[in-house]
């Protein structure tokens, strides 16, 4: 069921929302339950946490960018809503990838104060979409590139259970552009 | 079908551990590169700092050297100048190539691959947008 197929707007997004908790909890068990496992791992843990806060910089910035999209003006409901969801689940990695740095020991980095996006080209609904179909496309393919070089495989795990979350946006960004959603059976 | 036939040979000469790099450099293409940028645009864009550094005058920029933008340390010291070969090395495994980097990326594992996405950097170098930025 898509988003779009819901009754209303609230419906969806209140049931997309559960279900991504749902998705996420998951994820954030894998990171933050068995403090043990890892710090374990210590010697490996700086390898780690260079990843996680590089994720989480470009978490960061996908939260900034939705809100751009949110406050244009150019988006109209239900995509709204959809653009809010998508922005709260990006915001739900970035507070698990924060807390997971932590316990490694590590500092998490900070979002910027502020950020650059070409904003003059957003003139239209689907122009914001597309921008961000192409923050979650490039997502996909940093979780992927990320996904083999944790040495903890639990931080593997975690990492792909977000990378499906960012392709489902994509996915979902692209049908809402009258494109294929699904354009290939390989991401890459 | 171009996108399929294009990542599962890279995905399997990943699973199989070949050279990551080529005997011979392949002719890139430009225009394939800029399909294959799609894949860096969460962290990367032509004219803006974001996760990562703009790539308008990557190619012939000392790495580590755009001002302001916060490189690691082990960027700031690698001592890299980008081109064609450098970049290739470093694109097909960034870590390997630079311990340490931000570029927390398994890399593009497909020669090809990386000449096309090479060619895409130096075309788009060369473009009106980076001009007006220099």
């Amino acid at each position: 069921m898509s988003f779009f197929d819901y009754p209303n707007v609230t419906i969806a997004r209140r049931t997309m929302l559960a279900r991504s908790g749902a998705l996420l909890s998951g994820a954030a068990v894998a990171l933050l339950a068995g403090r043990d496992a890892l710090a374990a791992q210590s010697a490996d843990a700086a390898g780690d946490v260079r990843i996680l806060n590089t994720a989480l910089a470009a978490e960061y910035e996908a939260i900034a960018a939705y809100q751009v999209g949110a406050e244009s003006g150019l988006l109209q409901k239900p995509v709204l809503d959809l653009a809010v969801t998508f922005q709260g689940q990006h915001k739900e990695h970035a507070d698990v990838l924060a807390k997971t740095v932590q316990k490694l020991g590590g500092t998490p980095v900070a979002a910027k104060p502020k950020y650059e996006f070409p904003v003059a080209s957003l003139k239209t609904q689907a122009d914001v979409l597309t921008f961000a179909a192409s923050l979650e496309k490039g997502a996909v393919s940093a979780y992927l590139g990320a996904v083999p070089l944790f040495a903890n495989r639990d931080l593997s795990k975690a990492a792909a259970s977000i990378l499906g979350d960012e392709a489902m946006h994509w996915a979902v960004l692209r049908q809402a552009l009258g494109m294929p959603p699904v354009p290939s059976a390989f991401v890459a | 079908m171009r996108f399929a036939r294009a990542t599962l040979p890279a995905l399997l000469a990943g699973a199989l551990g070949g050279s990551a790099i080529a005997a011979s450099t392949p002719v890139g293409d430009a225009q394939r590169g800029a399909e294959i940028y799609t894949r860096c645009e969460a962290c990367h864009s032509l004219q803006y700092d974001r996760t990562g550094p703009r790539h308008c005058g990557l190619v012939g920029r000392r790495a580590g050297s755009v001002p302001g933008f916060a490189y690691s340390a082990a960027m700031k010291r690698s001592k890299l100048t980008w081109d064609e070969q450098t970049l290739d090395r470093f694109l097909a495994n960034p870590p390997g190539v630079v311990p340490g980097t931000a570029m927390t990326y398994a890399g593009v594992a497909d020669a090809q691959e990386r000449a096309d996405l090479i060619a895409y950097l130096r075309a788009a170098g060369a473009s009106a947008a980076c001009r007006a930025m220099r």
